[in-house]
């Protein structure tokens, strides 16, 4: 038997796996592409929003033929209490552009569709199939992958490790710790399906115009999370995620946490009468900048989210994994032209350019956030909304008290919940992390 | 307690899995009682999966796992559950994700 051996094996067609795959194949490399669901996207959960700048740099004509939900011309942030949200509403004309922004997407079709293109690309896609572990050689270089098939090691000269944010194969070769509990979320996710015109009714949208909510407060109970609302064409996504390590000390069942914010006031009119189709749940890496861990070593690199690229304050992740797997794709085309082995001095050519990226530039300038969401969660998720709320009532509400008590009141609660040192020193610490 | 228990049976019923029969893809290791994490999953797992049993141990029953990980990034590095993917096909399969 004359043993195969590829230049290069993607494991995972999520984001990051694609792009890679896609990028490599491109530039005439053999690859094989290695994914455990019965087909690309069948594991994958999302949000979800696409970033539509990243793609274009992989495939430039993408908006011909991908499926694409809506275009994003509306953003609301919220910030809740048990009955009420305090809010600011981003809507712009600008956005109805000819190439437009930002898109929502219904990741186990947008999966299949990028898939399409890998193949069509010349990569060999496999499916339904789990790489179990990956093959060393005597020096510890990585020279191929085990999988839950009949026939031994898959041989190539280097893996792309696209295994997402639980992957198995870099945590059990030793190249990475599994997450910890404080450096991931869980999020839970229905899709609400409803007439595309009631949809468009209910946002005050036309034609393919999209609008998402970001939420964050006393849904969370306390705990470091955010609840999001995103418009599809034919159904709203709908969601929650919370820190693990928050999960675990409170107890709070997450379905209980969905089921509460689906019935909160200002949430519960916009799903009126929808059908459920779906509950998913997934993981979201949080831990940022420091959670990021060793990029690359011999024979392999790590992409998206199984390597923490992702930026939780601004919900960008797909972004991320999609550049990180084409930034790998290349350095490792580059590396196969000039003729050299994928060796680790070679391979840190990808950490090299990622370093330049937003990727990476992104995540510094957060580096301190994290830390701060974790130690602090209670007093931005669950003091300061209902807080807020307080004073936008105290505000709005004309009830024949003089303004200037309203106002004094208004000071007064805040004081009282945070004290005046503790107010300066939250802003402080948040102004330092976002810095 | 009852009524969340059923909630979470409804929904689970909406999505689609290939089990695949007798060979779950996590375990919890034999314990005389639960540590504290193992404990939380019989609330904080997002399918259900863990249960306390009469003699007060966690067992679980992974057929509506959605294969999220958050029992694993909780009880593996203490060893109280073997955590692996199902065989390649099997498990959920997210028509929407
Ligand atoms: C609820 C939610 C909302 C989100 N919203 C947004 C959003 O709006 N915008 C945004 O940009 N990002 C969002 N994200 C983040 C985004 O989904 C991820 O950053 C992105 O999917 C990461 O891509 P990836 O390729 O690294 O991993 P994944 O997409 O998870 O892909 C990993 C792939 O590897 C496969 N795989 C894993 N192990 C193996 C194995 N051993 N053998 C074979 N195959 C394997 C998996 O089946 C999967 O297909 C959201 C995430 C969640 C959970
Ligand atoms: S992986 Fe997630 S859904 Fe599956 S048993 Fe563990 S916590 Fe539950």
């Amino acid at each position: 038997m004359t043993v195969e051996k590829f230049d290069a094996i993607v494991v995972g067609a999520g984001m990051s796996g694609n792009a890679a795959a896609y990028t490599m194949a491109s530039r005439g490399l053999k690859v094989l592409q290695l994914e455990r669901g019965e087909y690309p996207g069948s594991k994958n959960v999302q949000g979800a929003i696409l970033y539509a700048n990243m793609l274009e740099t992989i495939i430039p004509d993408f908006r011909d033929d991908a499926p694409l939900e809506r275009h994003l011309v509306e953003q609301r942030f919220w910030v809740m209490d048990d009955t009420s949200h305090t809010g600011m509403h981003y809507r712009s004309d600008d956005f109805n552009e000819p190439a437009p922004n930002r898109y929502t997407i219904i990741r186990a079709q947008f999966d299949k569709w990028f898939s399409r293109k890998v193949r069509a690309a010349g990569a060999i896609v496999l499916c339904e199939t789990t790489a179990t572990e990956l093959a060393l050689d005597a020096d510890g270089k990585v020279i191929g992958v085990h999988t839950d098939r009949e026939g031994g090691i898959i041989h190539a000269e280097v893996v792309v490790l696209a295994e997402g944010v639980n992957g198995l194969l870099g945590t059990r070769a030793g190249f990475r710790k599994v997450p910890k509990p404080e450096a991931v979320a869980l999020a839970v996710k229905e899709m609400h399906f409803l007439p595309e015109e009631v949809i468009a009714e209910r946002f005050g949208l036309s034609g393919d115009q999209g609008c998402v909510i970001e939420a964050a407060g006393t849904i969370s109970r306390g705990m470091a999370g955010l609840g999001f609302l995103y418009t599809n064409k034919e159904s709203i996504s709908l969601g929650i995620g919370c820190l693990v390590s928050d999960f675990a000390a409170t107890m709070e069942r997450p379905y209980a946490l969905l089921e509460a914010f689906k019935g909160h006031p200002s949430i519960r009119p916009l799903l009126a009468g929808s059908e459920i189709k779906e509950y998913a749940a997934h993981l979201i890496p949080e831990g940022g900048f420091k959670a990021i861990p060793q990029l690359f070593g011999n024979g392999w690199v790590v992409v998206g989210d199984a390597a923490q690229l992702n930026n939780a304050v601004h919900r960008e992740g797909s972004n991320l994994a999609m550049t990180s797997g084409r930034i790998a794709g290349e350095a490792i085309a580059m590396v196969k032209s000039r003729g050299r082995p994928m060796t680790s001095e070679n391979l840190s050519l990808y950490k090299a350019m990622l370093d330049k990226s937003f990727v990476v530039k992104d995540l510094r300038k957060y580096k301190d956030m994290p830390a701060l969401i974790h130690t602090n969660s209670r007093n931005f998720f669950m003091t300061y909304p209902q807080l807020l709320s307080q004073a936008a009532q105290n505000f709005v509400r004309v009830d024949g008290t003089p303004k200037i008590e309203k106002e004094r009141a208004t000071t007064a609660a805040f004081v009282k919940a945070r004290s005046r040192w503790g107010l300066v020193s939250d802003a402080v610490r948040l102004a330092l992390a976002w810095r | 307690m009852t009524t969340s228990l059923v909630r979470i049976e409804d929904k689970l019923y909406q999505n689609r899995y290939l089990v695949d029969a007798g060979r779950p893809h996590i375990k919890v290791r034999q314990h005389q009682s639960p540590s504290s994490n193992l404990l939380a999953l019989t609330l904080v797992c997002p399918a259900n999966c863990y249960e306390v049993n009469e003699d007060g141990q966690v067992e679980i029953t992974a057929d509506g796992c959605m294969e999220c990980g958050t029992c694993r990034v909780l009880c593996e590095e203490s060893g109280d559950i073997d955590w692996s993917y199902p065989r390649g096909g099997f498990g959920v399969l997210f028509k929407f994700g």
